[in-house]
């Protein structure tokens, strides 16, 4: 096995270049768990911990643009404010440990359906920008960067970068079910964010499917059903429909953390409550301006 | 591999070391120091907490080769004077004060997790001990003692900062 040590980013394109089947390893605590456990012997590691951009983040252009090496626990401390759904999903990964050395960068090159930021990248239209020494720039909708379990559209050359997102333009919330509040992977996660001015409701479901998902016509349905010129209260009925549209939306197998139906049923709970929170944190926002 | 690293304010060189291999192996095996304990090998248990340049990690998480150059404190490092003439870490004190430790196994961890809260939160609620102490895993000493240690180690150094 080689170790591979970049001092820069455009170093360490050039070696994923030269050697394609490096595996990135950053903070290391999905990569190392592999390797302690022998599952996987990557032919070489191509340590980022050096590449200083990758923990850096930025505001650009009235985004986000969020270095790959951020740990979670930078997340949740610099970015809170401005991305509450994304920080309660890092919240949840873990425990402080992880936290320390985590990313939401590794979180997409593990590209595991439970993995937590996931929910709250697709919620918020998150862009994932991707790199090669060759090719240059990609910038890839989360929608289209999981392609199925473990797998993610990363060609062999490309390394991610960044990602790109809006600060929140609305509440956000995630939810997540396990049998504790660490070191847990999810059974199921959902995340809701509101779009005031887009008049819009968008999703992330995690750990129900091959890869993360969004509830597409949940958000359709919700989209149009919510009052967003008058702020009136959510009606029970839409925020049942709402939450059975999630749990069709999901297509969760049974394995050792939990049941496909018992999945299906805590989505429907989780969304049902996360639109709720939303809705209600929207409507008192009015009532603070006024 | 070659690695050189700092711990314990120490400048080491390690040869030998497999690329693939943990930091908590190097430590461990090639280095003299069985402080940090293997157990799950996957962060699950905390039992291999080291500080890495100043921040708690699980070193069974981070590649030897990811410490090149790098600071590393274990549990050996919180003490301070010489071997045979040692004055506790007040953190390592507390544990054993309260009582907040039976096999043993999982202390160094905790200990390390503790004395960076308290360094961080230097009086720290119960439930931000027991948010910080999450990824630390006991499976004999039961909770209680090691909460107590913690709220002694807490209350020692507010007063003798």
């Amino acid at each position: 096995m080689d170790f591979l040590r970049p001092a820069t980013w455009a170093d360490a394109l050039a070696a994923k270049r030269e050697t394609p089947a490096a595996l990135p390893i950053q903070g290391g605590t999905d990569v190392m768990v592999e390797i302690n456990f022998d599952v996987h012997r990557p032919a070489a590691l191509l340590d980022l911990n050096r590449v200083r951009e990758l923990t850096e983040w930025e505001e650009a252009d009235g985004r986000l643009r969020i270095g790959a090496g951020v740990p979670y626990v930078r997340v949740i401390g610099e970015l809170g404010d401005r991305l509450p759904g994304l920080a309660q999903a890092s919240r949840t990964v873990g425990s402080p440990q992880i936290r320390n050395r985590g990313s939401i960068g590794g979180n997409l090159g593990a590209a595991s359906p439970a993995g937590d930021s996931h929910p709250p990248l697709l919620a918020g239209d998150a862009v994932i920008e991707v790199e090669s020494a060759d090719r240059g720039v990609r910038m890839i909708p989360a929608t289209e960067f999981y392609l199925g379990v473990k797998r993610n559209a990363l060609e062999p050359d490309e390394l991610i970068r960044a990602v790109w997102t809006a600060p929140a333009p609305g509440p956000q919330y995630f939810s997540k079910i396990g049998t504790r509040n660490a070191m847990v992977i999810a059974v199921c996660s959902f995340a809701v964010a509101l779009h005031p001015e887009e008049r819009r409701v968008g999703t992330g479901v995690g750990s129900a499917a091959p890869t993360p998902r969004r509830a597409t016509a949940a958000e359709e349905f919700i989209s149009t059903e919510l009052d967003w010129d008058g702020r009136g209260p959510l009606s029970d009925a839409a925020a049942q429909r709402f939450g059975e549209l999630v749990r069709e939306a999901a297509a969760p197998i049974d394995d050792v953390r939990g049941t496909a139906d018992y999945r299906k049923h805590a989505l429907a709970v989780m969304a049902r409550r996360t639109l709720t929170w939303a809705w209600n944190d929207h409507r008192a926002e009015r009532r603070e301006a006024s | 591999m070659r690695v050189n690293v700092t711990v314990n304010g120490s400048e080491e060189t390690v040869d030998d070391v497999w690329e693939g291999e943990s930091l908590l192996y190097m430590l461990r095996e090639r280095m003299g120091l069985p402080g940090s304990k293997n157990a799950c090998e996957q962060g699950e248990c905390g039992s291999c907490t080291v500080y890495l340049d100043g921040v708690p990690a699980c070193a069974c998480l981070v590649a030897a080769g990811q410490a090149e150059g790098r600071e590393v404190r274990t549990v050996e490092g919180l003490a301070e004077g010489q071997p045979g003439d040692e004055r506790l870490d007040p953190v390592q004190q507390a544990f054993v004060e309260a009582g907040a430790v039976q096999c043993g196994f999982c202390t160094p961890g905790l200990i390390v997790q503790s004395h960076d809260l308290i360094e961080r939160n230097p009086a720290p609620s119960d439930a931000e001990i027991r948010e910080a102490l999450a990824g630390n895993l006991c499976r004999c000493t039961g909770y209680e003692k090691i909460l107590d240690a913690v709220r002694l180690a807490a209350r020692r150094k507010a007063a003798h900062p």
